[in-house]
């Protein structure tokens, strides 16, 4: 068991690997146009934003409707750090999440003691309060938004900031304190009355997916050098949930396969976006009436998930 | 010193007086039963000792330790752990993860180790895993250990959640109605189940129960509720012959 | 001084389309438990129903204002239908993201049929300028409108939640679902009839937001929308006094903020009123607390 678990991860890293160099030479050789760089660059920011808003929503099932501002912390911090005061990439990027997760504990300790339906009108509050307080800051750019930004995030800061994303949050779900979390979605009173610190969790919870959302903040704002506070509306939150909902709430896997598509489609209809909002709401009232857990649910697809599905008994499907 | 000690206990609920100056004391290793007609309080006591209410009034030492006003959680921790009425599973979670969840409180790790999963991590997790594994295999439930709490059947859940109870260590564990919607020979087993838990973890138990076959049989002590007040207690022979607890049953007319 | 009295006048016709949006999310909330994401949306479509009305068919204001209503009703009454219903015994979560789908189902297709552009809401009454005080004080006929026609409805909303077995159906099912249904209520039927009053209201809300701003477009109800939930947990979700309370509050609020300090904080201060309200008295002004039955 464990040897074919090495043997996995030993894949999965080969696979990554491949991946990685792959796309490093199509960027260097210019392979890629620019139209289709930035569409990664989408992606990348977009499995960031799913996964981490899936901790909240589909594994914590804390409604929360406040990413965008998260992100706008994590964009603003990060941009302001780098462009007027000259600190390198890395440290801004992780200043501008660490703002975002303490934004996710000062607005998460007095709003998660709320019910489902209250938090998410805190927390879409919340985002409003950021993006009109943004529009006051003249230092900032005020409404116009902020310019001159350097682009920093590079191929290899997107592939390594989506890769750790998953990665943690996936670590985090498979320990107990996942468990814990998702003892709060299910029945929050019985997982308190498990020993559980449930506002803690909340919290914990709140305060990752806020620092990830940061991280994706910074990567929007060194890649596009432009930010501006309606870039950060409820309307970008709704976007984040969509890709949860589509992906399926409680499903890593799930959120990274809709961050993916979603992104594609939206880069395919880009001339019909109203067109593409309402099929994409439509999909949403569907999902919910018919499949409410999301497409794939709470399952993963895992390679032994994959060979199950294929009918094959090959060497690493036997337990 | 009693193990459990509570004192003048009262709640109110907006003028309606759910439960009345309850005193209980329970020595270690006590089977006591909770009884009476719907409505008369019981769930109250649970919901009380569980720190789901603020009593109005009174109250509770385990150990001699105040437990008034802690969260439901540190209760949890202090050594109270119960079942629900109405089963609270947490039903998209498997058998086995029901179970660990209720571990966490005293096998946690740092979050650290789990997103680096440094040797801790697994140390710890096996740990957990093998406690479930325990109970798991004396509530007969470890070849299902996969399945989806909400895909049990009744029975089967009732049992889990004593399971998942016990995975919390408590010293007093409180039992909600767990024979409720048991045929009979179920419930025979869950009486012999629960005598035999209460000899293994050196558990001190506090039961509601309907199924008076249920209570006359293993409790060695009742409690008799109605309207939010005790009016009577002693042992199961006692307590069948009290007119009082007959009247409060069948009505005062009966009496 | 006259300033002052001024802004609390301004505030006043802001807050009485605020209180008229409150309205339908408290009397949703007050049955189903829903926060109606779309009721802004629903607001939209009176709004150009209204518009179409005014422009196409020539109709007058008052005219143009029940057409709105019944427009807007049959797209709550339909919404409830089809999106809500299913989902009544379903999660909270399912229920809230199916009401967002909805909110961004109506505004996209709404940019979609009535386009992008910003339209010149008609003048359909002359807009009057009373001055008062040597002209320290003004009163438009437009906030005269507004005010009238809003207490007019409240009093419409007050006869009826009181007086008619309708309302008091609705609150039979609003205080205990199932206990009314066993008291032979239809409790579809009434769920129904609450989502068509709501959006009658919200309705009549987007018509005057469109004489008090002069222009629709179809993104106009996100904001107001937002606003009068704000509006309706000021005053205690559920209640309707709290709905007109909030509702009130929240419009004066809003033009003192502009008035005396910047109208570029005017709405990051109302959500900052909303947490603050959420965090030290959630139930609302008005509301009294609950608490989760185990």
């Amino acid at each position: 068991m464990d040897k074919q678990r090495l043997w996995l991860n030993v894949g999965v890293a080969a696979t990554l690997a491949v991946v990685y160099f792959a796309v490093d030479w199509l960027i260097k050789t210019g392979i890629i146009t620019p139209f289709q760089q930035l569409n990664l660059y989408l992606i990348g920011i977009n499995i960031i934003l799913a996964v981490s808003l899936n901790l909240i929503v589909g594994f914590t099932g804390q409604l929360a409707l406040g990413h965008a501002g998260f992100m706008a912390v994590g964009a603003y911090i990060s941009a302001v750090l780098t462009t007027k005061i000259g600190i390198p990439f890395l440290p801004a990027t992780l200043a501008g999440a660490l703002a975002a997760a303490l934004m996710g504990i000062i607005i998460g300790l007095p709003t998660l003691r709320l019910r489902g339906d209250y938090l998410a009108i805190a927390t879409l509050g919340f985002g409003e309060i950021v993006r009109g307080i943004l529009i006051n800051i003249e230092y900032v750019g005020g409404a116009a938004g902020l310019i001159g930004i350097k682009q920093y995030c590079t191929w290899p800061w997107l592939f390594f900031w989506t890769l750790i994303t998953v990665l943690f949050i996936k670590n985090f779900i498979n320990s107990t304190h996942g468990r814990a979390c998702i003892a709060i979605r299910e029945d929050e009173i019985a997982a308190e009355a498990m020993g559980i610190n449930t506002t803690k969790y909340k919290v914990l919870a709140f305060s990752i997916g806020a620092f990830f959302a940061g991280i994706a903040g910074a990567i929007y704002a060194h890649y596009f050098f432009l930010i501006q506070p309606n870039t950060f509306s409820i309307l970008k939150s709704f976007d984040a949930l969509l890709l949860v909902v589509f992906g399926g709430l409680g499903s890593l896997t799930g959120s990274i396969i809709a961050a993916v598509f979603v992104t594609l489609i939206t880069a395919l209809l880009q001339d019909l976006a109203q067109l593409r909002m309402v099929i994409y709401a439509v999909l949403l009232i569907i999902i919910m009436i018919f499949r409410p857990q999301g497409l794939l649910g709470t399952k993963e697809v895992t390679f032994e998930v994959l060979c199950k599905k294929m009918g094959g008994t090959t060497w690493h499907c036997s337990k | 010193m009693a193990l459990l000690e509570v004192k003048q206990l009262s709640k109110t609920f907006g003028g309606l007086e759910a439960l009345k100056n309850f005193e209980l004391s329970l020595e270690k290793k006590e089977l006591v039963g909770l009884i009476g007609p719907n409505g008369a309080g019981k769930t109250t006591v649970f919901n009380l000792l569980t720190g789901v209410y603020k009593p109005t009034s009174g109250t509770f030492y385990l150990e001699g330790k105040c437990l008034l006003g802690l969260k439901p959680h540190q209760i949890t921790s202090c050594g109270i752990a119960r079942t629900f009425q109405n089963i609270r599973l947490f039903g998209d979670l498997s058998v086995f993860d029901n179970v660990r969840v209720a571990n966490h409180w005293y096998s946690s790790y740092p979050v650290a180790n789990a997103v680096l999963r440094l040797p801790s991590y697994f140390k710890y997790e096996r740990r957990m895993s093998q406690r479930a594994y325990e109970l798991l295999e004396i509530f007969n439930l470890l070849d299902k250990k996969d399945e989806l709490a909400k895909n049990l059947p009744y029975g089967e859940q009732r049992r889990l959640e004593i399971a998942r109870a016990l995975a919390a260590k408590p010293k007093v564990l409180l039992l909600d109605e767990p024979a409720a919607g048991m045929n009979p020979l179920e419930t025979k087993e869950l009486m012999n189940l629960i005598s035999w838990i209460r000899e293994e973890f050196n558990l001190t138990i506090l039961l509601i129960e309907h199924d008076m076959s249920l209570v006359m049989g293993i409790c060695e002590r009742i409690i008799v509720l109605d309207h939010g007040e005790i009016i009577a207690q002693g042992t199961p022979e006692e307590i069948k012959r009290n007119p009082r607890v007959i009247g409060a049953y069948l009505g005062e007319e009966a009496v | 001084m006259t300033e002052f009295i001024q802004q609390i006048l301004n505030g006043l016709s802001l807050g009485s389309i605020y209180a008229l949006i409150a309205l339908g999310y408290t009397m949703v909330y007050g049955v189903i438990q829903l926060i109606n994401f779309a009721h802004g949306e629903i607001l939209m479509v009176g709004a150009f129903a209204a518009f179409f009305a005014i422009t196409v068919w020539g109709a007058n204001i008052f005219a143009a204002i029940i057409i709105a209503m019944i427009a807007s009703s049959l797209l709550g009454v339909v919404i409830e239908r089809v999106a809500y219903r299913p989902l009544r015994n379903s999660g909270r979560l399912a229920v809230l993201i199916t009401a967002i789908g909805v909110s961004l189902l109506l505004q996209n297709g709404g940019l979609m049929v009535f386009g992008t552009d910003f339209r010149a809401f008609p003048r359909v009454i002359e807009n009057t300028h009373y001055k008062f005080f040597n002209g320290s004080i003004t009163i438009t006929s437009y906030q005269i409108l507004i005010f009238t026609v809003t207490v007019v409805m409240m009093l419409i909303l007050q006869y009826i939640v009181q007086k008619t077995k309708v309302g008091k159906a609705m609150r039979a099912v609003s205080w205990d679902k199932d206990a009314a249904k066993l008291m032979g209520i239809n409790v579809d039927n009434i769920i129904s009839v609450t989502f068509a009053i709501g959006s009658a209201f919200a309705a009549v809300a987007g018509v005057l937001l469109g004489l008090y701003y002069n222009t629709i477009y179809p993104l106009m109800g996100l904001m107001p929308g937002l606003k009068a939930f704000v509006a309706a947990v000021l005053g205690g979700i559920g209640l309707i006094p709290g709905a007109f309370a909030g509702g009130f509050l929240l419009g004066i609020t809003e033009t003192m903020v502009s008035g005396y300090w910047s109208t570029k904080w005017r709405d990051p201060f109302v959500f900052i009123i909303l947490i603050l309200i959420l965090i030290i008295k959630p139930s609302g002004l008005l509301g009294r607390e609950e608490k989760e039955k185990v």
